[in-house]
């Protein structure tokens, strides 16, 4: 795949998941912001999505860690497959693929103006068809600009 | 050589080839892998010392002369849970016959989570807590579950990464029990003592 180093740079990888570029933004205070943050899932592999269907599983979870100046930080989940594994008498609840995670934010009321950075950590758990991973954490970074 | 016979002459090399190596993936599956390494391939199985739920030390030295199967799962493995009940079954129908399965739960939450999920299962069979020591010196143990069989002579005789069928597990244990566990040949080998886990483990991940 071929991308600028600058987009490049907070790509962030641990194994079986990865997470693509997220896109800066910017708002006044008081302001709405939604940030999109991509992932992809290795290739022959799935993550148990954020609601999975056994109790036993580990749900993927993004947990914020240093807001900045930003506040909220709800995280919208996209809606997962149900598949069927060798090892799964019923279909699974699993991200395979690329996904998308949604943060809703809103910017302090008293947000000094200038650049930022919020933080937070996702937690995931890997499966193929007849293995497991142990969970792994893979830091997000949504870099914003008050306006 | 003319080039129709030179032609005719690769033809039969290739036919060849294909009839020993397998062309397909459909001709390499149906190569039955034996259950178990022969003896003088077998490399000695690490020594550890885990605790079990009882707070007591478990050796694996305590073992020799067992055939052990050393089951690496954890609780929220869903494969593992397919296999857990295949190795309660081994463990009722071998355990006068000189064979014992050992669990080794590979959850960083310990036995808050392990002893409900052992009760749950009713698992029958001795389980104790991992750490990343004991999977390191048996090759860095991730995928989960990876099973070893090990023999009465305390040397690994089989490695499963992954969901492995119930008939190899069987077919493997049954093959190391008919083993009266007398000497083994290189015996030089076995003293060395527990050291890195042998190469001959293959990895199903590619981390």
């Amino acid at each position: 795949m071929f991308c600028l180093p600058l987009l490049c740079a907070q790509a962030q990888s641990s194994g079986y998941l990865s997470a693509g570029q997220v896109q800066k933004v910017s708002g006044k205070r008081n302001a709405a912001l939604q940030v999109k943050i991509p992932l992809v899932v290795k290739e022959g592999y799935h993550v148990n999505s954020n609601q999975p269907s056994e109790e036993y599983l580990i749900p993927l979870k993004l947990t914020w860690t240093e807001m900045g100046a930003l506040e909220g930080g709800t995280v919208t989940y996209p809606k997962a497959s149900l598949e069927k594994y060798e090892f799964s008498e019923q279909p699974i609840s699993v991200y395979t693929g690329s996904f998308d995670l949604l943060a809703s934010f809103k910017v302090a009321a008293k947000a000094p103006a200038g650049p930022g950075a919020a933080t937070g950590k996702l937690r995931y758990q890997a499966c193929s068809n007849r293995a497991c991973y142990p969970p792994k954490t893979l830091e997000i970074t949504v870099s914003y600009q008050v306006q | 050589m003319s080039a129709p016979r030179l032609l005719k002459v690769f033809a039969a090399a290739l036919v060849a080839a294909c009839f020993f190596t397998g062309c397909s993936p459909d001709a390499r599956s149906v190569k039955s892998t034996p259950p178990v390494k022969p003896v003088s391939d077998r490399k000695p199985a690490p020594e550890f010392a885990l605790k079990d739920a009882d707070g007591k030390t478990v050796h694996l030295e305590e073992y020799r002369g067992k055939v052990v199967l050393l089951d690496f799962f954890a609780t929220w493995c869903g494969p593992c849970k397919i296999e857990i009940p295949w190795f309660m079954e081994m463990e009722r129908a071998n355990k006068d016959k000189g064979f014992s399965v050992l669990g080794v739960s590979m959850d960083d939450e310990g036995w808050e989570v392990v002893k409900p999920f052992l009760a749950d299962l009713g698992v029958n069979y001795r389980v104790v807590i991992g750490n990343d020591a004991t999977a390191q010196i048996y090759g860095g143990v991730d995928a989960l579950p990876t099973t070893f069989l090990i023999d009465r002579n305390g040397r690994i005789a089989a490695i499963h990464i992954g969901l492995a069928s119930k008939r190899v597990f069987e077919d493997g244990i049954e093959q190391l029990l008919q083993d009266p566990g007398g000497i083994i040949k290189d015996q030089a080998d076995a003293s060395s003592g527990g050291g890195v886990l042998p190469a001959f483990a293959v990895r199903a991940s590619t981390k």
